[in-house]
């Protein structure tokens, strides 16, 4: 960390921020900052297992009478919850819940007879590269795009785009997923209406074209995303004094653009990224239902239906830890990449 | 069209440079809020300008008429239309199994025979209802929390916002997904299911407005002639964030659209005999991927959201830009 402030206050000799808040530049914040903040992101994580245990609870008739079925009688009930520890006071089911996390048992799908652990374990990559192909897709047109619409703003391009985003937040994903269907594969058969299917990744990745439509419907909604914040963003630095700054210095306009405004406002898209994890995930859920793609999504929703609770728990738990991290990693870079940024 | 904008009894804006001024000077003073305050007349006279103001950008954006225009058409459709446009929403007629479009099922009907124009308007009471309802559930909530915490600050705010922020860490289709699976929602249930995970993001933006908020003479000025923290809360905190929580509540009534449409759509929704626009496109693409061209299906519900959600995007924004000309011109 040492080093990365070492680098951060060269930077800053450039850099916007020392003419906007200069005082506050006394040690290394960026340690004591990034110390809290992880310290914060563990009592989230406490928080959180503590609500999906209660989540258990939550289930009408306990969470032995899910395991059981509908017609198990009181004994049975009795006998399960003693079995498994239901019937002990809920701080010594979490502690005991919580040991197991750390040795990596999430639980136990008697709907699948598999670990959810191994589920995941199968499952995870899948939708990964369902996740990054579609991110990366949508970032290659978002962020330009939206540079394009700030440049040439309140032009038919900008407005055309605008549309084309405001359309993009409306849209239930699923909803575009089932228009790619019915216009590339039922209409002109040019795309598979269903997902690559395989149990490893190479399987899933050997068949290119029946990812295309999948990828498209899942990066769509996130182009809209992009493509609206860096239209903003770069609004917002192009007004900045800096830039003033850079043009009277005779900066070209290409190297204003990209050497200083690109620089700035792509920073709120590391931010987003992060924060935007949730969306990630119910896209994949989505995308994955419409196109039956193998991936964990598809297996969530199976859960959903087959009313198996390890399993959604489970994932619901991984999902939520990797969401937290990607919270951590976001504040982090962003308190790393952007020198103004004083976490105090 | 007046009903759902924000300032009811405002007549047509008229363009009048003339008020700006005086306006501008009591929303700068603040002498005159203190002095509001203290003589407990605070309310009556400010959040009337405050809204004024609103309406009158609001009104000069023809975008955000438009659909003010398109949401009060939707309500209408939805609600009026079933008793011009009578179909049989109960009893299934296998006869019509997925009929074409024609001059007695002008859009055609779904699987069971029901008429697919009639089910747009059924599922649309539902999908308009449950909007509109967790939208409120939401931000009353939401704000009540977020401001308590800002205001009340110190250890009550820390642990109040790190429970938020263990909801927020957890992906909202994955809390709505359960909560529906153990709960099997009729109408009134999922209204609750959605607005018990969006009501965080509403208690995290107020809380930065109750921040501050909390310091100006006026909030502090309660304190000083010993009003409760409750009143200032109620009185003077809430009010004055009135322009975010507008904001934040028409985007909600979209977002709990999509949200009710995404849990439609997997058959998690609302339950049969009740639809909403979700569930009948998920019923839809069941029978576009036969092959055949089934439009009918797909179309009209997908776009149905589509519009509505746009629209209540659109006046948001709208509304946003208003409220912020406000504290611009400040």
């Amino acid at each position: 960390m040492r080093a990365g402030c070492g680098n951060r206050r060269r930077h800053d000799t450039h850099g916007p921020g020392r003419y906007r808040r200069g005082g506050r530049r006394d040690g290394c914040p960026v340690t004591g900052f990034l110390i809290r903040r992880i310290f914060q992101a563990i009592i989230v994580v406490i928080i959180v297992t503590v609500f999906t245990l209660l989540l258990v609870h939550l289930v009408p008739g306990g969470p032995i009478r899910a395991l059981v079925g509908a017609r198990a009688s009181p004994e049975q009930i009795a006998y399960y919850n003693h079995l498994y520890g239901f019937d002990r006071p809920f701080y010594v089911q979490y502690w005991k819940w919580l040991s197991q996390l750390f040795h990596g048992n999430l639980g136990y799908s008697l709907k699948l007879n598999q670990s959810v652990a191994s589920e995941i374990a199968s499952k995870l990559p899948k939708t990964i590269v369902l996740v990054l192909l579609g991110t990366v897709v949508s970032l290659v047109f978002g962020i330009p795009l939206g540079i394009y619409q700030a440049v040439h703003r309140y032009t038919v391009g900008d407005y055309v785009l605008t549309g084309v985003s405001f359309v993009g937040y409306a849209t239930p994903t699923f909803f575009i997923g089932i228009l790619l269907v019915e216009w590339f594969s039922i209409h002109i058969h040019l795309f598979p209406a269903f997902a690559p299917q395989g149990d490893t990744v190479t399987a899933v990745l050997s068949q290119p074209r029946a990812l295309v439509l999948p990828v498209i419907a899942y990066a769509f909604v996130l182009f809209a995303l992009w493509s609206r914040f860096m239209r903003s963003s770069v609004m917002d630095n192009l007004v900045q004094d800096y830039v003033r700054t850079a043009r009277a210095k005779g900066a070209s306009e290409r190297r204003v653009l990209w050497g200083h405004i690109f620089r700035n406002s792509v920073l709120t898209i590391v931010t987003l990224l992060g924060l935007e994890l949730p969306v990630l995930v119910a896209g994949a859920i989505f995308i994955e239902v419409v196109f039956n793609y193998p991936g964990m999504g598809l297996a969530f929703y199976n859960a959903a239906l087959a009313d198996d609770f390890a399993t959604l728990l489970g994932f619901t738990l991984i999902a939520t830890l990797e969401t937290i991290i990607g919270n951590l990693l976001a504040d982090v870079g962003y308190a790393v990449l952007d020198p103004r940024v004083r976490y105090s | 069209m007046a009903m759902l904008t924000p300032p009811p009894d405002t007549p047509a804006a008229i363009p009048s440079p003339l008020e700006v001024p005086p306006d501008g000077d009591a929303g700068a003073g603040g002498l005159t809020a203190v002095e509001a305050a203290e003589l407990g007349l605070a309310p009556a006279q400010k959040p009337r300008s405050l809204l004024r103001r609103g309406w009158e950008v609001f009104a000069e954006n023809k975008l955000a008429l438009v659909s003010v225009g398109v949401v009060v058409f939707m309500i209408l459709f939805c609600f009026v239309g079933p008793l011009i446009y009578q179909t049989n929403q109960v009893n299934t007629n296998l006869a019509d199994y997925l009929c074409h479009p024609s001059g007695s099922h002008l859009l055609g009907c779904n699987d069971v025979g029901y008429d697919q124009l009639g089910r747009l308007m059924v599922g649309g009471q539902t999908s308009l209802e449950v909007g509109f309802a967790a939208a409120f559930v939401a931000v009353l909530f939401g704000t009540l929390y977020g401001a308590a915490s800002g205001f009340i600050g110190g250890a009550t705010d820390s642990v109040l916002m790190r429970i938020v922020d263990a909801g927020l860490s957890i992906p909202y289709i994955m809390v709505v997904i359960i909560l529906s699976v153990v709960f099997h929602p009729n109408t009134l249930i999922m209204i609750f299911i959605i607005a018990s995970f969006y009501w965080l993001g509403v208690a995290r933006l107020l809380r930065g407005e109750t921040l501050t908020l909390r310091t100006r003479e006026y909030v502090q000025a309660v304190k000083v002639v010993g009003g409760s923290g409750f009143r200032a809360v109620t009185r003077h905190v809430v009010p004055n964030s009135i322009g975010t929580i507008i904001v934040q509540g028409t985007f909600a009534v979209a977002d709990s659209i999509l949200i009710l449409a995404g849990l439609g759509f997997l058959g998690l929704g609302v339950q049969p005999p009740a639809t909403d626009w979700g569930s009948m496109l998920s019923n839809g693409l069941t029978y576009i991927q036969s092959g055949t061209d089934y439009w009918w299906l797909i179309y009209p519900p997908g776009l149905a959201i589509i519009v509505t959600c746009i629209a209540f995007n659109f006046i948001g924004d709208a509304l946003r830009d208003a409220f912020e000309t406000r504290l611009q011109r400040r």
